[in-house]
């Protein structure tokens, strides 16, 4: 297939994947603001995970606090911000029209309309409408439209490449929301010493891992367990193993020749999760851990890039 | 629909008898639903010159246009006799140009033509075909006779419409398609990507054809992506190919592929920046090279805009008869070529009842329409004619036909037109019908989609 194709087919995934995480991460913390909490616990979460998804520069340059209200229309519905949800259901659709010819109809008439529904909802809103409507309705169109992808697309290389677009956009994610919860999750951190039981559900949430943490572990909540379940867990579907696994098989599906290199590092990546234990990963220290594992993932996102989506120039 | 005493005529009684039958409210409720599926599908093109809302829908009217059998039939036969003519005449321009020094057409409005590509002087092309894919506009004239308004051969568009017209209307109506025999019109990608392949390069076996877009902010990019998943070819824009060793490849992710025929909905000049614009970030550079040692197809060939010029026009049915000795089954309408004395004169003393148009304008910008303007209007287009005649031809201003269309009032009679696409490779094909054009606008005659035209299915009824 083109390369440019293939590389709107990975940006439209990850866009798509992007809007997700950013809805869940809202509707996890605007939950929280709606029960008895502590304010500045609250807005101490949301100043870290901004920073985590490096928002926190374009945030204030529009804001000077971190109010609740603020942050959830700014990460969901700013039109000017490149990094709102509503940004990336543009780029979105944006990566698929390029492509439409490349798409199944069900799969782009999706996307057409996750687009169109959201820039009406977004023009004709009063300010401080339901946000949790919104975001709610993100995940669906969301997982609708994965649905889709999954339900209707030939098992080709376009097919893969969308794949590995959401697979490494979410390795992304759950280790930036790791990242912006580390401190609770420090070698040593105990349930007992945990300040505020909102913090892990807000994380564990965010990441549709609430119940399966209840389901798989049937205990209380424990940072090492936490991390457990979101690094190490092979049927965890957000988790970074899962996610290096889902990128390494998509990516030998595509290989070519000089994309050896790109498939040995997914797979060490993979091999590395799937080998290691929660008391090394602790031993080596969980901040730089995930410092580590989000520059791997950027490499592979340059690398694939290089090998696939911008070929070197012809000779 | 009618005719004149007010009577259904007899290919519209089954269609007029239904239509009868429907609550408003229902009809209304279609034109609603159409519409919405028209934006949630995405069927739009976007309209030059405007930021907000660079994407719009076509208006669609739910009202079919009706063609029976026999007069098809006929006009079939014209269009393809006329398309072989063009092609014809296309590759002896490029060759010997016998037409010229046999005095049918002067020399100087071929030669001096802007269209003329003297860089495709002595290029053989596959199958002496140049204008694989034309779309030749078709009216009919005050006595009910069909004539061409105009040949659209270098990359005409509307097919996409023609087919998703047709999807529309089934979805809407599925039981006026039980009720009626149709002719269907679906097939036309597999016809146009058996076309395409059958002018590969001699010797390829299994030829790749790709559609070349200028990309996702043309105005007609929805045709393109759709006609390239139609033919599930690949859908490449100038910066996806490149030339080596004179040949075509296409950059993809298992490396170079090569090409062999480009379907190519860009214009000449921006085909090749190292041969035309030197400015066009759109083509291929050393494209041109390729396709002078006949190593690619280009569908259509490049220099085919010295065919359908509107200075050369006027010459077709002189074309017919010169290449194929044959009497023109489907006659032009009178053209005044205001290069000429006479009918200069002529027409500078009847403005305010022709039709004047620029020879090498397009999509109904840059004319003027006596009956509907202004006379301060016509007054500075007479200036313009008086400064340089040759850019112009002038034609009567027609009584275009008219058929039953949805408008604020209702059901109104509003102005029509018809672009049958007419393939050409081993052999010249039509689906039946074409792109129905309507002129949504009370009186206006003016059916491009640019200046607020709708589309109508079209049907061609099998008995």
């Amino acid at each position: 297939m083109l390369s440019r194709t293939a590389d709107h087919l990975y940006w439209m995934s990850r866009y798509i994947e992007r809007a997700e995480s950013l809805a869940r991460l809202v509707d996890a913390h605007y939950r929280m603001s709606l029960l008895p909490h502590d304010d500045a616990a609250l807005a101490l979460s949301l100043k870290s995970t901004m920073k985590a998804l490096h928002m926190e520069d374009a945030y204030q340059e529009k804001h000077a606090t971190i109010e609740p209200r603020a942050v959830f229309d700014f990460v969901s519905l700013d039109r000017e911000y490149s990094g709102s949800i509503f940004s990336c259901l543009r780029a979105a659709r944006e990566n698929a029209r390029a492509v439409r010819g490349s798409l199944t109809s069900e799969l782009w008439e999706t996307l057409n309309s996750t687009w169109l529904d959201a820039r009406s909802l977004v023009s004709r809103r009063a300010p401080h409408a339901d946000i949790g409507t919104f975001v709610e309705w993100v995940k669906e169109r969301s997982h609708l439209t994965r649905g889709v992808t999954v339900g209707t697309m030939l098992r080709d290389e376009a097919f893969h490449f969308t794949r590995i677009g959401t697979f490494l956009e979410r390795a992304d994610s759950t280790a930036r929301i790791l990242t912006a919860h580390q401190t609770d999750l420090k070698p040593g951190a105990d349930a007992g010493s945990v300040p505020d039981p909102f913090e892990w559900s807000v994380l564990l949430r965010a990441l549709s891992a609430f119940e399966v943490y209840r389901r798989v572990y049937r205990d209380v909540i424990t940072p090492v367990k936490v991390a457990q379940l979101l690094i190490l867990r092979d049927d965890m579907p957000r988790s970074l193993l899962r996610c290096c696994k889902e990128v390494y098989s998509n990516l030998r599906s595509v290989a070519n020749e000089h994309s050896a290199e790109t498939e040995r590092r997914a797979g060490e990546m993979h091999a590395m999760l799937h080998f290691t234990r929660m008391e090394n990963i602790l031993e080596f220290g969980l901040p730089e851990f995930l410092g580590q594992f989000l520059a791997k993932v950027r490499d592979l996102g340059d690398r694939v890039a290089y090998d696939f989506l911008v070929p070197p120039a012809e000779a | 629909m009618f005719l004149s005493d007010g009577t259904t005529r007899p290919h519209y009684l089954s269609y007029d008898h239904w239509l009868g039958e429907q609550p408003p409210e229902r009809l209304a409720q279609k034109r609603a639903e159409a519409d919405a599926l028209f934006h949630r599908v995405g069927i739009t093109f976007a309209v030059y010159g405007q930021e907000e809302g660079a994407e719009r829908l076509i208006p669609f009217d739910i009202v079919p246009r009706v063609l029976p059998l026999e007069e098809w039939i006929r006009l079939e036969a014209g269009l393809k006799q006329r398309v072989r003519a063009l092609n014809a005449f296309i590759h002896d321009i490029y060759h010997d140009q016998q037409i010229l020094k046999a005095g049918v057409i002067p020399p100087e409005s071929v030669l001096c033509n802007s269209q003329y590509r003297p860089e495709m002087q002595g290029v053989d092309v596959p199958g002496g075909i140049y204008a694989h894919i034309a779309g030749i506009d078709i009216v009919r004239d005050d006595a009910g006779e069909f004539r061409v308004l105009e040949d659209n051969l270098r990359v005409p568009s509307g097919v996409s419409y023609m087919l998703e017209n047709r999807k529309m209307m089934m979805r809407l109506f599925p039981e006026l398609f039980s009720s009626n025999r149709v002719a269907p019109v679906e097939h036309y990608p597999d016809v146009l990507l058996d076309n395409l392949r059958s002018v590969a390069p001699t010797g390829v076996a299994d030829p790749t054809v790709v559609l070349m877009t200028a990309g996702a902010h043309n105005s007609a990019y929805f045709e393109h992506a759709f006609l390239a998943q139609q033919m599930g070819i690949e859908l490449v824009e100038g910066q996806d190919m490149f030339v080596r060793d004179e040949a075509v490849f296409m950059r993809t992710t298992q490396g170079p592929q090569r090409v062999d025929v480009i379907y190519r909905r860009i214009d000449d000049d921006f085909l090749d920046p190292l041969v035309f614009r030197p400015d066009s970030m759109l083509g291929v550079p050393g494209l041109l090279t390729a396709y002078r040692a006949g190593r690619i197809t280009i569908a259509n060939a490049i220099g085919t805009g010295v065919a359908d010029d509107k200075s050369i026009y006027p010459y077709v049915p002189e074309m017919i008869r010169f290449y194929l000795g044959q009497a023109p089954i489907i006659g032009n309408v009178h053209t005044w070529m205001l290069r000429k004395k006479d009918d200069l004169a002529y027409v500078l003393a009847h403005l305010p009842e022709l039709v004047v148009k620029e020879v090498h304008g397009a999509g109904g910008y840059g004319m003027l329409i006596g009956p509907a303007s202004t006379k301060a209007e016509i007054e500075a287009f007479r200036r313009q004619i008086i400064a340089t005649p040759e850019r112009y031809i002038a034609q009567p201003t027609l009584a275009l036909s008219t058929s039953p269309t949805f408008a604020a009032e209702g059901l109104a009679p509003r102005h029509i037109d018809l672009r049958p696409f007419v393939l050409s490779g081993r052999d010249v094909t039509i689906v039946p019908g074409g792109l129905t054009r309507v002129a949504l606008r009370e009186g206006s005659l003016v059916v491009n989609s640019s200046q607020g035209g709708g589309t109508k299915d079209t049907w061609v009824l099998e008995a």
